[in-house]
């Protein structure tokens, strides 16, 4: 479960002053569920999802993940949270395998357990053939799976995505899209933030649309369009951003 | 504290950074390569040069003189010169290095000199260069020699005692060891060395791990797993620590490895010239005790660099701000070597300075342990500060993701 309550993020930006990152932003996504944030580049989707994982601290307001709150507990909630984004890049010098018993490690995973885990990860996302291989050595879509399988090693119930597919191929993108779909089968909340269109309308149970840091409209594809009397999610994007 | 987490980082970061070809460079090839081939080439060349210096008969010239032909005769038959005609330019020459010195005979020489009257030979020759001091000292000797046996000639013809002129002698005993002797040449190099090695071997792997990973893109990676950011930054910052103390260790070892199979292969060259320079011997006990002074210092060194790496963006801009402060630390360690830097207590609170300064002494067998014990507190305190500043900033999120 997750359940934003009015964050805030303000912080010094030394052309712009104080700016306002995002603005009083308050929404809950449900386990079994993928709540979709929308927005384009700046709207304040980075800085929120971030604060959701507790990378960064909330300026006003708070969240609570997992059954903990951020501002509170932000060790107990990073380790109910598995988050994945294209700035989480790999260690290069590290092997597949060593990659993710380093995050099982820093997890308090016993060694029995975390080998259980990765033998069970690297089996499902069919990484053994690489599992040895440095990461500096891996394809996109290999080191997509590491990714995937570093987020997942400590089994958290609580998924966070930001703008995972940026940047990746199609395949790369649909072994993503893939995977965010099976957290939701698996009962884990999922929170996603992207600025596509077409990987919302594809993924999303619930959509928010952030613009300016703030929440501007929130509720299901097919709400949205009863709303606002329009079909595609575009239109319905452009109408709510710029009235 | 969760050292179960300090120590899962700090092995990884270890893995991580022995598999980086440029921190082992920087850690073991660096002092294991560059070391020998510094000590031994260096020694090498220096021991050549004295050598082929000595070996060399100066060419010298003589101005005036030829009213005094027993002083020319005598000067021309010198077995350890070679005279060259006189010329005007004789200064010109010595600059140019086609002379190495030139000796002026004043006029009337021979005839002043069996009348007893008073007058100056000038030697002429270039201060600070080798050859020109050998011509000169050879010039100097035989006019030195020819006054000493005409004040004998002189005492003996009036039955004088030769006592009379020299009452008594005047002898310089040392009584410090060779090794002393040789301890106070080197003693101030060798710290200096360790400092300077201590901050190189820390400096990569403070940018690696900090800016560098900003750069890469792992620092978010990091951040979102569940340890804390103190027991990160310790975990990296026992790293840094580690390459900073191998690579003084490591070097430390080849320089001496290198001194004994030095010594033996250059002493031969030299004839002893230089044995008391390399008789150098540091005990166990100056050891231990120069690392004792010297750990904090490394502490120091290693929080300090990670601190300002971590504001770094980048790798490049990480080395922009530590390239200056190589200078700014390195600096103190010089000024140990100047000669009349003496350790008291004000000194021993200068950072690196002090350190600098008692492993000096510490090298000569001296052991001042107030002052080890001040300028091991005083080192600690700075480097608990600068282990609090690294600390400090990696809590902060504008410096761990500035833009």
């Amino acid at each position: 479960m997750i359940e934003a309550r009015n964050l805030v993020k303000r912080f010094r930006d030394r052309k712009r002053g104080m700016v306002t990152a995002v603005d009083r932003i308050g929404f809950s996504c449900r386990p079994g569920e993928i709540y979709g944030l929308l927005g384009a580049n700046g709207a304040g989707k980075t800085t929120t999802m971030r604060m959701l994982a507790t990378i960064l601290e909330p300026t006003e307001g708070t969240a609570i993940v997992a059954g903990y709150d951020v501002a509170k507990e932000p060790g107990k909630v990073r380790s109910s949270v598995g988050f994945l984004s294209t700035a989480t890049a790999l260690y290069a010098r590290l092997t597949a395998k060593e990659m993710v018993e380093y995050f099982g490690r820093l997890h308090g995973l016993d060694e029995f357990t975390l080998h259980r885990r990765i033998d069970a990860i690297f089996e499902r996302l069919e990484m053994n053939d690489f599992r040895d291989r440095r990461c500096d050595k891996l394809s996109t879509g290999m080191k997509q799976k590491v990714s995937i399988a570093r987020t997942l090693v400590h089994n958290p119930t609580v998924m966070i995505f930001d703008e995972p597919t940026v940047g990746l191929d199609v395949m790369a993108a649909r072994t993503i899209a893939g995977f965010i779909r099976e957290c939701r089968d698996q009962g884990k909340t999922v929170i996603f933030s992207t600025h596509v269109m077409s990987e919302v309308e594809k993924l999303c149970d619930r959509i928010g649309i952030i613009h300016g840091g703030r929440l501007m409209a929130e509720g299901t594809l097919a709400e949205l369009r009863d709303r606002f009397h329009l079909h595609d999610l575009e239109d319905i994007f452009v109408q709510v951003v710029e009235p | 504290m969760s050292l179960r987490n300090i120590g899962i980082v700090y092995r990884k970061e270890l893995m991580d950074s022995l598999r980086d070809r440029r921190t082992v460079v920087s850690m073991v090839a660096v002092p294991l390569i560059l070391m020998p081939l510094l000590t031994i080439g260096v020694g090498a060349v220096l021991v050549n040069q004295v050598g082929h210096a000595m070996e060399e008969v100066p060419t010298v010239m003589i101005l005036g003189g030829q009213d005094s032909p027993i002083v020319t005769a005598e000067i021309e038959h010198l077995n350890e010169v070679k005279i060259v005609p006189a010329s005007p330019d004789y200064a010109d020459k010595i600059s140019n290095k086609q002379i190495r010195a030139a000796v002026a005979i004043p006029p009337g020489f021979d005839a002043k000199l069996a009348a007893g009257q008073p007058m100056t030979v000038k030697i002429y020759m270039y201060e600070g260069e080798m050859k020109s001091g050998f011509g000169a000292d050879r010039l100097q000797k035989f006019f030195r020699d020819l006054r000493d046996k005409t004040v004998q000639e002189n005492l003996k013809a009036q039955q004088l005692p030769e006592s009379l002129i020299r009452p008594f002698d005047i002898r310089q005993e040392n009584v410090a060891p060779a090794e002393k002797v040789g301890g106070a040449v080197l003693g101030g190099i060798v710290p200096y060395f360790v400092i300077l090695l201590c901050l190189t071997g820390a400096m990569y792997p403070a940018m690696d791990l900090t800016a560098g990973e900003k750069e890469r893109g792992t620092i978010e990676t990091i951040l979102c797993s569940p340890i804390s950011r103190t027991h990160l930054v310790l975990g990296k910052f026992l790293m840094v620590l580690t390459a900073s103390i191998a690579t003084a260790v490591l070097s430390l070892a080849a320089m001496a490895a290198s001194f004994s199979v030095g010594k033996k292969l250059l002493l031969g060259v030299a004839h002893g010239a230089v044995d008391s320079a390399m008789q150098i011997t540091i005990s166990g006990k100056g050891i231990a005790s120069i690392f004792f002074v010297v750990f904090p210092l490394a502490v120091f060194f290693s929080a300090a660099l990670l601190a300002i790496s971590l504001f770094a963006k980048s790798f490049k801009e990480a080395q922009s701000y530590l390239s200056p402060l190589m200078i700014v630390a390195v600096l103190p360690a010089v000024a140990a070597l100047l000669p009349g830097v003496e350790l008291t207590t004000a000194m021993s609170l200068v950072p690196v300075l002090n350190v600098s300064l008692v492993s000096k002494e510490i090298i000569t067998g001296t052991y001042h342990w107030t002052f080890i014990a001040l300028i091991f507190a005083s080192s600690s305190v700075y480097a608990a500060i600068a282990l609090a500043i690294a600390v400090k900033l990696f809590q902060r999120e504008d410096v761990l993701f500035r833009t």
